[in-house]
């Protein structure tokens, strides 16, 4: 049934949003957790996502208008349904008829929906159509609880399924026995045992503490990294690099170059990860509900740190690029993060990801996976190291780099036959020539 | 094995307990001389006389004391009401006397004394004829109450209930009382109150179902299997109290879903008693709400079609099952 799509409630303090833009045009259909439109309110530039499967039918306000809360801003439901009625209504209450809307737990929200969130954005706020805090909303009733039999219920606890992963087919979206049966059998949402532990908290006695709201970038960060660890079979291998030729290859580009146009490590680790990710289609991918993406670029997203936390702007096809190219770009990318003024397509839909804290004289670390990538490297410091070379002890800068997998598409030899392709290029950079 | 109907199995049932114990007698208008008004005590007055079979005049609260009375004293009375309908002339010593008088005496005084008649519908006997009384007995402590489903059932339940030293509310179904089925041949033959039966096993739902309702959930079960390929199982309590929860919740364990069908009203009915034992004991196995199948909450009409309509059938119990199936 068609029915209004109203502005939601994205901050706690919100009032109204602007439509920054429509991510889809009248007659697009969408799936549930796909984006709708970016929605600027007071705090943050926000994704507006689909609960449900459907077709957007009319556009009431377009990008740059301004809406209250619970103002109806388009129509969704089926193609080719009659919506004169509900265009009539919207039109013969104007703009002052408000429908009230419950503030959207998004926080809460996204972490409970770990493999289905949206998938590229690091600010997928779900919208409540009919004010459901959740992004099952086949799952979901009308007044946003979880409906689902006793019997399912416990067979979920006992396999670790995460029920709002599961459309439920009984009435008002009731999950039954049948649903959690199909799960099985299609053995998806089953998390394994060491999983299932994660969210078990230790408290030690009571602890005074203090409560700060957290910043809507910490948010977001804290569901995307949970988002990340629980449903996503995380492996680490760590390479040991001998980075000396890199830093002669720097010292011998740097030498021709202007003092602004001076290139760092790290643009070359970019280059040499975006080279080896195109030789190893599996990293350059994302697993999606039931196939394998496979990017056709190799997309980088270089992790940033700003005040309120960190971001990762990307650097597109990377592999195309020369290292001046892309160092330019990471430069004007990092200032534009830490002046936040990243616009959304600058920041979302990396295919792989680095991390590097080696100017922070950290040595080795592991990153957590930025969902749907594949995997992220975790770069340390470049350090001084007595090595064995031909029986003798020399000195050499050693790198360690920690690659984190998603296995459920990158394998133990998958992972390490890119990890050799990466450190042959750093070791020879006149490899990434070739 | 031989083939009886319900109605002549109760007949045997009284027979052989008549010539096992002396102390056994039966009491009831028109039970004696004209055979019962539905023939259950056929022959048993040309048989045993005068003392044994005694035909009452119209007074339901007289003649039930007067048994109640006898059972104190030391016989086995077994108490024919015409139809349970005319029981409740008689509640007070049913419920105030029989069913307290072991409690109130200190333990003095057990009253074994049988209850019988045909309760629920009938064809067409209208509103004040066509009522399961089931619950109301049940609900009050003291009594046992009895229902069968099947010759064999009626003749070793009614056995049973005639040995039992309390109280025994045993109700027949009048449209079942030519139902044919296999009956042992043992004279010692007796079921024990308190056991249910499973009449069908399954997998998939259960229903729960007692009396006119238990052929008519057979019915539904078969034709579930055939349309739908869902696995009914059907279980008949056949003592409504003491209730074997016991069996219903092994099978609700296992099916996960249930369907109670019953000729009563449904407010406050065995039904609702047991939909709660079930939600109290095998909660976390549901997967659907407990449905139940009931007699519209109306007095019973005269009119066939609208009798029909107000009462369970093998329909209501398919679209219930179906419902707490999601098919």
């Amino acid at each position: 049934m068609a029915e209004k799509f109203l502005m939601p409630k994205l901050s706690p303090t919100m009032e109204e949003g602007q439509i920054s833009r429509w991510l889809k045009n009248e007659g697009d259909s969408f799936e549930a957790g796909e984006t709708l439109a970016e929605v600027d309110t007071d705090k943050a530039t926000m994704e507006m996502t689909a609960l449900s499967d459907g077709t957007l039918l009319k556009i009431i306000k377009a990008g740059g208008d301004t809406a209250a809360l619970g103002e109806a801003i388009a129509i969704t439901g089926k193609k080719g349904e009659d919506i004169s009625a509900l265009l009539e209504e919207v039109s013969a209450n104007g703009s002052a008829k408000k429908e009230e809307v419950k503030e959207v737990q998004e926080p809460k929200a996204a972490a409970e929906t770990p493999a289905k969130a949206s998938a590229s954005s690091p600010a997928s706020a779900p919208v409540p159509v009919s004010a459901q805090p959740s992004a099952a909303p086949t799952s979901a009733s009308g007044n946003g609880r979880l409906i689902v039999s006793p019997i399912a219920a416990r067979m979920a606890a006992d396999n670790g399924i995460d029920l709002r992963s599961i459309a439920g087919s009984g009435p008002n979206g009731r999950i039954i026995k049948r649903d959690i049966e199909e799960a099985l059998a299609g053995g998806q949402n089953t998390l394994s045992e060491g999983q299932r532990t994660f969210t078990a908290s230790t408290v030690v006695g009571a602890s005074p503490f203090r409560d700060e709201t957290a910043s809507r970038m910490r948010q977001v960060i804290a569901s995307r990294l949970a988002e990340s660890i629980g449903p996503i079979p995380t492996f680490y291998l760590t390479v040991e690099i001998e980075m000396d030729g890199v830093l002669a290859v720097r010292k011998q580009i740097n030498d021709n170059l202007g003092d602004d146009a001076k290139i760092s490590v790290n643009d070359i680790i970019v280059k040499a990860a975006a080279m080896s990710l195109i030789k190893h289609p599996w990293v350059n991918a994302s697993y999606q509900d039931k196939n394998v993406r496979f990017y056709e670029q190799a997309d980088i997203g270089v992790a940033v740190a700003i005040d309120e936390g960190l971001i990762t702007p990307v650097v597109r096809g990377a592999n195309l690029k020369g290292i001046a190219e892309i160092s330019a770009e990471v430069k004007d990318l990092a200032a534009k993060a830490k002046a936040k003024k990243l616009q959304p397509e600058e920041y979302t839909g990396a295919t792989f990801s680095i991390s590097n804290l080696g100017m922070m004289g950290i040595k080795e670390f592991t990153a957590i996976i930025n969902p749907p990538e594949a995997a992220i490297i975790a770069v340390g410091g470049a350090t001084q190291t007595p090595v064995v070379r031909n029986g003798e002890i020399v000195v050499r800068s050693i790198m360690h780099v920690t690659m984190s997998c998603d296995h459920r598409i990158v394998d133990g030899a998958t992972g390490a036959k890119f990890l050799q392709t990466f450190k042959q290029m750093l070791e020879t950079p006149a490899m990434m020539l070739v | 094995m031989q083939v009886l109907t319900i109605r002549d199995a109760l007949n045997q049932a009284l027979r052989e307990e008549l010539l096992r114990d002396e102390n056994v007698f039966i009491m009831g208008e028109e039970v004696a001389e004209y055979d019962g008004a539905y023939k259950v005590t056929r022959g048993l007055w040309k048989e045993f006389g005068d003392k044994r079979v005694i035909d009452s005049p119209i007074t339901e609260l007289g003649f039930a004391g007067l048994g109640v009375g006898a059972a104190m004293a030391g016989l086995r009375p077994v108490i024919e009401f015409m139809t349970w309908n005319f029981s409740i002339l008689a509640a007070d010593q049913i419920i105030n006397h029989a069913a307290k008088m072991l409690y109130m005496s200190g333990g003095e005084f057990n009253v074994p004394i049988v209850f019988r008649g045909p309760n629920g519908s009938a064809y067409q006997v209208s509103s004040q004829h066509s009522q399961a009384l089931e619950a109301m007995y049940a609900n009050f402590p003291g009594l046992k109450v009895v229902m069968p489903s099947s010759a064999a059932d009626a003749k070793g339940l009614l056995k049973s209930s005639i040995r039992d030293n309390n109280p025994v509310i045993f109700m027949e179904q009048e449209t079942m009382y030519g139902m044919k089925g296999e009956v042992p041949d043992d004279e010692d033959f007796t079921i024990p109150l308190g056991v249910a039966d499973v009449k069908r096993e399954g997998t998939d739902c259960t229903i729960v179902a007692r009396s006119f309702t238990v052929p008519q959930a057979l019915q539904a079960a078969e034709k579930i299997k055939e349309e739908f390929d869902v696995s009914v199982e059907v279980i008949d309590p056949r003592t409504i109290k003491p209730l074997d929860i016991d069996t219903i919740i092994t099978s609700v364990k296992k099916t996960n879903r249930v369907v109670i069908a019953e000729e009563s009203h449904s407010f406050a009915s065995v039904g609702a008693e047991i939909s709660h034992q079930i939600m109290e004991n095998a909660f976390d196995y549901l997967d659907a709400p407990v449905k139940r199948v009931s007699t519209a909450e109306a007095p019973n009409p005269y009119a066939r079609n609208l009798e029909l309509a107000a009462l369970p059938s093998v329909d209501k119990i398919i679209a219930a099952v179906k419902e707490v199936c999601y098919l």
